[in-house]
């Protein structure tokens, strides 16, 4: 235990330290964890031990990643990708399997080649998306195309495992089956396990479309936090099991989990609940990358593996640029599918290490491949850096223009609180083509406007995750319907600190609210019932007999006035709030106040316009 | 029988007495709408789709208002620039409002003297109303001239208000019969200059 806790220490410091440090300098997290890994590992400080069992165990944190992308992918969005996943995928994994394997063959026999490209036609998953979500590239069309690819090569591991075995010319070392320890399917007939596979899907997709939803209620309704936060979990690692058992890749299946929950209101919080692991994990993950970095084989063999690794690089960037070429891509986003994938993935150690047991490789043709790759995941994050480099001194000018173009799309605006006065609100702005993401804290709430077509999500908005989960960090506005004052306080003031950059208007309850929102700067403050009362008194003022637009002008009078009484009212209740002993005594006095105002405010400007005499006589 | 339209604005009617009297005068006459837009659209949100069915159901056309800095009340000239669309007002295909008669009713502070050359306000009311008339042109309204009550920014005696009250019916109910000698009256100043000269008895 001491030593677990021990190892723990040593990973979560070393990317304490230089995950800042990498992102101060402009390096981004992945490189600074790869760099963390590097530094605790043999070569330099040696301070971690069993390294391939840590990278094993936290591999769990690209299946979580594959989670959270499914829960950003609709369904729909889905099938608009199926012509990038299929062809541009498809045609990536064969022509770069044939384009290694091919000169491979020189020197090795043709199943040794064919494994081997195979294995190396696969980029790395976490690495990339990992380092296209920092740079905010994810939602882009070039974004989406690297993604696409990335999809294909995770379900184009499914066929390699089972191919992998077939290709052995030496002997097997021991068994090569590590399947889950519940059941063994590969002791079934071929018809079965083609139905329990298609079963464990169909059960995914049923759990997601129907079973997810009263579960998740259920347990919102408990408002234990840690408790939806375990169901997350064990739903991801649930799903990771099943598929494991069933011999599919368990980054396939919470990827499908995730698609089909996409259009759930929960969500942001199942997204805001698995970040922080997910996150974690991958950030030890790549830790271990870097500390299984073998120094001594690197330095005996640096010109194979220098060329393996340029070789490796190379031949990846030509068949990515030929891709971008065939699906006629433009320029820009070209460049960056051929920067993005050019590197060995997170998959090969797993099937290297497959081959290696089935007997289709030796170590001698392993271990120098398993650190090109390794290198290869290195240099990509640098030659994502190089890439902005290279952009930003071609085409500055025109990333202004794009950037424009999305704001006139989508502003993001987040609206909190979707009860009596935030569902009006909403309607509004949906009706002006501003779709906001909407929070609410009560669940059956959520659950009826849904079903009336808003985007909902079930969530305390007071929670910074819920908050980054929706958006916060790139979204313009907050708006803050919270009838608690409490709750929006301590709203306003979370957002203040981590979101200055967010612009926020706020309902208040009343007037002691409002007070209290000014007091801490914000500026666009509407009071609740207030204007429902000059729009019921303009209506009474109508029923008197006074004239429609006299009734009008008299409250916009009215409402003027009050503006201007505001700051007014503001420094009395300011300097006033400690003398009064109970609320009771504060609201008359209040009261008091205001009405004396009231009687001194001068409406009779109404009268001097518009009359016949000339007032000079 | 001629159906008439009579556009009212006036922003204070509770502080105004000849306009009042004008509109109670006509208020209840057979074929005639009085159409209040201060009441209507006291936020100045006009309906253009109601305002121009008024306007086809209709054969003349009435603005009454006061004559507010030798113009009409801003609520007019929104009415104006929003309701007389291209396509239906004028425009090629515009042609709802063809052969409709239009004229202003008015009531201004200073008296006929004033309104000339040499006067206080340099410009006759008719010369002043040139916008609306090449408007009425454009719209191929049939021009009227305005039927104006001058120099009351004193106040007018009872008597006078009745009578110019009473006279507004007259021509109103005139124009909907169409008695009103439309020849004789296009070259006069004023609609109601001279009475009894251009309303035919039945």
């Amino acid at each position: 235990m001491e030593h677990f806790l021990l190892q723990l220490f040593i990973f979560l410091t070393a990317a304490a330290i230089a995950v800042p440090a990498a992102k101060k300098l402009g390096l981004g997290s992945v490189l600074g964890y790869l760099i963390a890994g590097i530094i605790i590992g043999p070569y330099v400080l040696s301070l971690i031990g069993d390294i391939e069992e840590v990278m094993h165990f936290t591999e769990f944190g690209v299946v979580m990643m594959l989670f959270l992308v499914g829960l950003e992918l609709k369904p729909s969005l889905l099938w608009q990708m199926r012509v990038p996943i299929l062809g541009m995928g498809g045609l990536q994994v064969v022509l770069t399997t044939i384009a290694i394997a091919a000169p491979a063959q020189l020197f090795l026999n043709w199943q040794q080649s064919l494994a081997i490209g195979m294995i190396l036609a696969l980029s790395s998953t976490a690495i990339v998306l990992q380092t296209l979500r920092e740079k905010g590239l994810m939602d882009t069309p070039p974004g989406r195309s690297v993604f696409s690819v990335l999809l294909f090569q995770d379900l184009a591991v499914i066929p390699m495992l089972a191919l992998l075995p077939l290709l052995a010319t030496g002997a097997a070392h021991g068994d090569g089956h590590h399947g889950g320890g519940l059941f063994d399917i590969q002791a079934l007939p071929t018809y079965l396990r083609i139905l329990v596979t298609l079963l464990a899907i169909g059960f995914i997709f049923v759990l997601g479309k129907y079973g997810s939803r009263p579960i998740f209620r259920a347990i919102a309704a408990t408002r234990v936090r840690e408790i939806f936060v375990a169901a997350a979990l064990a739903l991801v690692v649930g799903i990771s099991l099943l598929m494991t058992v069933v011999g599919l890749s368990p980054a396939l299946g919470t990827f499908l989990a995730g698609v089909v929950l996409a259009n759930s209101e929960y969500r942001h919080e199942l997204e805001s609940d698995i970040e922080p692991f997910k996150g974690l994990l991958l950030g030890i993950f790549f830790i271990s990358i870097g500390a299984s970095l073998n120094f001594s084989l690197i330095g005996n063999e640096i010109v194979l593996i220098s060329g393996l690794v340029i070789g490796l690089v190379a031949i990846k960037m030509l068949i990515l640029y030929l891709v971008g070429l065939i699906f006629k891509m433009a320029q820009k986003e070209r460049r960056l599918l051929t920067v993005a994938l050019a590197q060995g993935g997170e998959f090969a150690f797993v099937l290297f290490q497959l081959s290696k047991t089935n007997g289709v490789l030796t170590d001698e043709l392993i271990d120098p491949l398993i650190s090109a790759v390794a290198i290869s995941m290195f240099l990509a994050p640098l030659l994502f850096i190089l890439h902005e480099k290279i952009l930003d001194r071609d085409s500055a000018p025109e990333e202004q223009g794009d950037s424009d173009v999305i704001d006139r799309l989508g502003h993001k605006v987040i609206l909190a609180g979707f009860g009596r006065l935030g569902t009006d609100l909403g309607r509004l702005l949906i009706s002006a083509g501003i779709r906001p993401v909407i929070l609410d804290h009560d669940a059956s709430n959520v659950d009826v406007l849904r079903k009336f077509g808003f985007e909902v999500y079930y969530g305390d908005v007071t929670r910074l995750d819920l908050l980054e989960a929706a958006g916060a960090g790139d979204a313009e506005l907050l708006i803050i319907t919270i009838g608690n004052v409490d709750k929006a306080r301590a709203l306003v003031t979370l957002c203040q600190k981590h979101y200055p950059h967010l612009q926020i208007a706020v309902s208040s309850a009343d007037r002691a609210a409002a007070y209290e929102f000014m007091d801490m700067g914000i500026t666009v403050i509407k009071r609740e019932t207030f204007d429902s009362a000059l729009a019921l008194g303009c209506d009474v003022l109508q029923l008197l007999g006074m004239p429609t637009y006299e009734a009008h002008r008299l409250t916009r009078l009215f409402r003027r006035k009050d503006e201007e009484m505001l700051p007014e009212l503001h420094k009395i209740f300011k300097s006033d709030r400690d003398h009064y002993v109970s609320m009771y005594q504060k609201h008359n006095a209040e009261l008091e106040e205001l009405m004396l105002l009231d009687t001194n405010v001068d409406m009779e400007e109404i009268e001097r316009a518009w009359t016949a005499g000339n007032p000079e006589e | 029988m001629k159906k008439i339209l009579i556009l009212f604005a006036h922003p204070a009617i509770a502080r105004s007495t000849m306009n009042r009297a004008m509109k109670e005068a006509v208020t209840g006459l057979d074929g005639v709408m009085i159409h209040d837009l201060y009441s209507s659209y006291p936020d100045f949100y006009i309906d253009v789709g109601y305002e121009q069915r008024l306007c086809e159901e209709h054969d003349v056309i009435i603005f009454q208002h006061p004559f507010y800095w030798y113009s009409t009340p801003s609520i007019i000239k929104e009415w104006l620039d929003l309701v007389l669309q291209h396509g239906w007002a004028y425009g090629s295909e515009g042609r709802a409002l063809e052969g409709k008669h239009y004229c202003h009713a008015l009531t201004a502070g200073g008296d006929d003297t004033t309104y000339r050359s040499q006067g206080a306000n340099l410009f006759t009311i008719g010369e002043l109303l040139a916008p609306y008339r090449a408007t009425a042109n454009l719209c191929r309204l049939r021009w009227l001239p305005p039927f104006a009550v001058l120099g009351i920014h004193r106040g007018l005696p009872d008597q006078l208000i009745r009578s110019h009250a009473s006279n507004y019916r007259r021509v109103v109910t005139a124009l909907r019969d169409e008695q009103l000698d439309l020849q004789a009256v296009s070259d006069a100043a004023y609609l109601n200059s001279n009475l009894s000269s251009v309303i035919r008895q039945p």
